[in-house]
């Protein structure tokens, strides 16, 4: 398998399908892991990064969940590619910084991907489409052990997996949920939502965009404790918080609908209508228009795209992507010109 | 145009400060400029490591024997306790053991406890670690008691007992 076979595939994350995918893009579980006597990535000399790294690419080659994936040097992979595999969220910004000594791992589906010698030396991420968290905590799980048969993990029996940062002790988990919440920010709900999920443990933050903007109504919910919980109690924790968070932007959606039924519409055609006739658009214009779009489809009142599109039109807006799509480098100026004839063209079908 | 710190040295350094959208600006000689910056990086560092936590001052203050503490060294690998407290990140594994003392009281602030109940990993290797906690749960237990926390003490005591359930059973194969 190759990169550029990723392209022109969905992510299955991105199928759009899943429990609850009306509201919930998707689910992911990260787990960081370190390796014994070797000193964290961050910390560690340039012998040590490199025997991190061999040792990690040899289990890797080992285990039967990672055995067939794609194993990507991260010095080996362009500065176009490596800006591809973020916006595919297979690595952090953080991992394509400085290559050297790192590494991806990547399955055929896109689901599980491992990064190595990033702030820890394993970040094994799991990502499914739709609210799937436990599931995607199951096989975390699964690939970690397998894993840890291979390695000799940095571990502590009064703090659990050791890691870099002291956010992450214990059991090294972030179980992260991406909610598009369109009906709680039209009716300022969202405030609120934000106070109360921070004293639950959790935290929630905008997805697009710097700090609290959240541009398109899309916010991740992670938790935010990692120590002194069973991964299984951190995760249903977190699955019966967002649980009540859809239940209320469905509801607030059902009474959007009852009492401002031709101002959603509205709205929403409006967005339709400048998506299909746009020249030149940015991404920040587009992710508004394609939230509000998304809203539509899910209310029923756009028929005839699917959520699969929309997702995809997401992924292929960013700028490495159409970059790659057009097989050459673009200035800004080309790519608003690029994404705006993209959309036309995907909204046409 | 005089140094807004010392009042006495010629300013020579001038700075931009913005915190929640006040923008205050600093002149400043070139020693005020250097503590107010090594003053700032040590904020940074570990508002990094906070970001979106309750505020560590506390933890901090109580720290008598600050400047011995922050010339601690890892023995595995180097890093110091200082390095710590710039970067929000420790060096190696082995560090936890040595910044132990220090590193408790924070990740009882950050998850509200510090000690862990999850997976284990297939491979381990944990000689004499049991031991040392199971002595270092007793240590707290006492002090739970002492402190009249129940709640704590009830739950520490079931977690030693496990452990020694665990060691004995262990012991046996
Ligand atoms: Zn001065
Ligand atoms: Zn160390």
């Amino acid at each position: 398998m190759k990169l550029e076979d990723f392209l022109y595939k969905k992510s299955e994350w991105l199928r759009g399908t899943g429990p609850k995918s009306n509201i919930v893009v998707s689910s992911r579980v990260r787990l960081a892991r370190n390796l014994d006597k070797l000193p964290f990535f961050n910390w560690a000399k340039p012998k040590e990064r490199e025997s991190a790294l061999v040792a990690i690419a040899d289990a890797t080659s080992k285990s039967k969940f990672t055995k067939k994936s794609l194993f990507l040097k991260m010095k080996d992979v362009s500065e176009i590619d490596r800006q591809f595999l973020v916006e595919r969220h297979l690595v952090s910004p953080e991992h394509v910084i400085d290559p050297e000594y790192k590494a991806v791992v990547v399955d055929e589906k896109e689901i599980a991907s491992i990064m190595i010698n990033e702030e820890d030396h394993l970040r094994i991420q799991i990502l499914q489409s739709g609210f799937n968290i436990v599931e995607a905590w199951n096989m975390a799980d699964e690939i970690d052990t397998d894993l840890s048969k291979h390695l000799l993990y940095a571990f502590s029996i009064r703090w659990g997996y050791l890691t870099a940062c002291p956010t992450n002790t214990g059991t090294g988990l972030r179980a992260s949920i991406m909610l598009h919440l369109p009906a709680l920010v039209m009716t300022n709900q969202i405030g609120k939502v934000f106070q109360a999920i921070s004293k639950l443990g959790l935290t929630m933050r905008g997805f697009y965009g710097e700090g609290t903007e959240a541009i398109g109504n899309f916010f991740q919910v992670s938790n935010q404790v990692t120590l002194g919980h069973r991964e299984s109690d951190l995760i249903e924790k977190i699955e019966s918080i967002v649980d009540k968070l859809i239940k209320r932007e469905e509801s607030t959606r059902n009474i959007l609908m009852v009492k401002n039924k031709e101002e959603m519409s509205d709205r929403i055609w409006r967005a339709h209508g400048t998506l299909k006739s746009a020249r030149i658009i940015t991404s920040a214009e587009t992710i508004k228009l394609l939230s509000v779009i998304r809203l539509g489809v899910d209310l029923n009142i756009i028929g005839g795209i699917d959520r699969t599109r929309l997702n995809e039109l997401f992924m292929l807006i960013q700028p490495a992507h159409l970059q790659k799509i057009e097989g050459k480098l673009l200035s800004a100026e080309q790519r608003d010109r690029k994404r705006a004839d993209i959309i036309r063209e995907k909204l046409q079908e | 145009m005089k140094c807004d710190v010392c009042k006495i040295r010629e300013a020579t350094v001038h700075l931009t400060e913005i915190i929640n959208d006040n923008v205050t600006k600093l002149h400043l000689c070139e020693q005020c400029a250097k503590e107010k910056s090594q003053e700032m990086e040590e904020h940074f560092g570990l508002a990094d490591l906070l970001s979106g936590l309750a505020d560590l001052a506390p933890v901090m203050e109580e720290k008598k024997e600050k400047s011995a503490e922050v010339s601690i060294k890892c023995s595995a690998c180097g890093f110091t306790f200082n390095n710590f407290r710039k970067m929000g990140r420790l060096g190696c594994p082995v560090c936890y053991e040595i910044f132990g003392k220090q590193l408790s009281p924070l990740l009882r602030k950050i998850h509200g406890t510090d000690s862990h109940i999850g997976k284990t990993p297939a491979k381990k290797d944990t000689v004499g670690d049991k031991v040392t906690l199971i002595s270092d749960l007793k240590a707290r237990l006492e002090k739970a008691v002492e402190l009249e926390e129940f709640e704590e003490a009830a739950r520490l005591r079931d977690q030693i007992r496990e452990l020694e359930k665990k060691e004995k059973k262990e012991g046996k194969q």
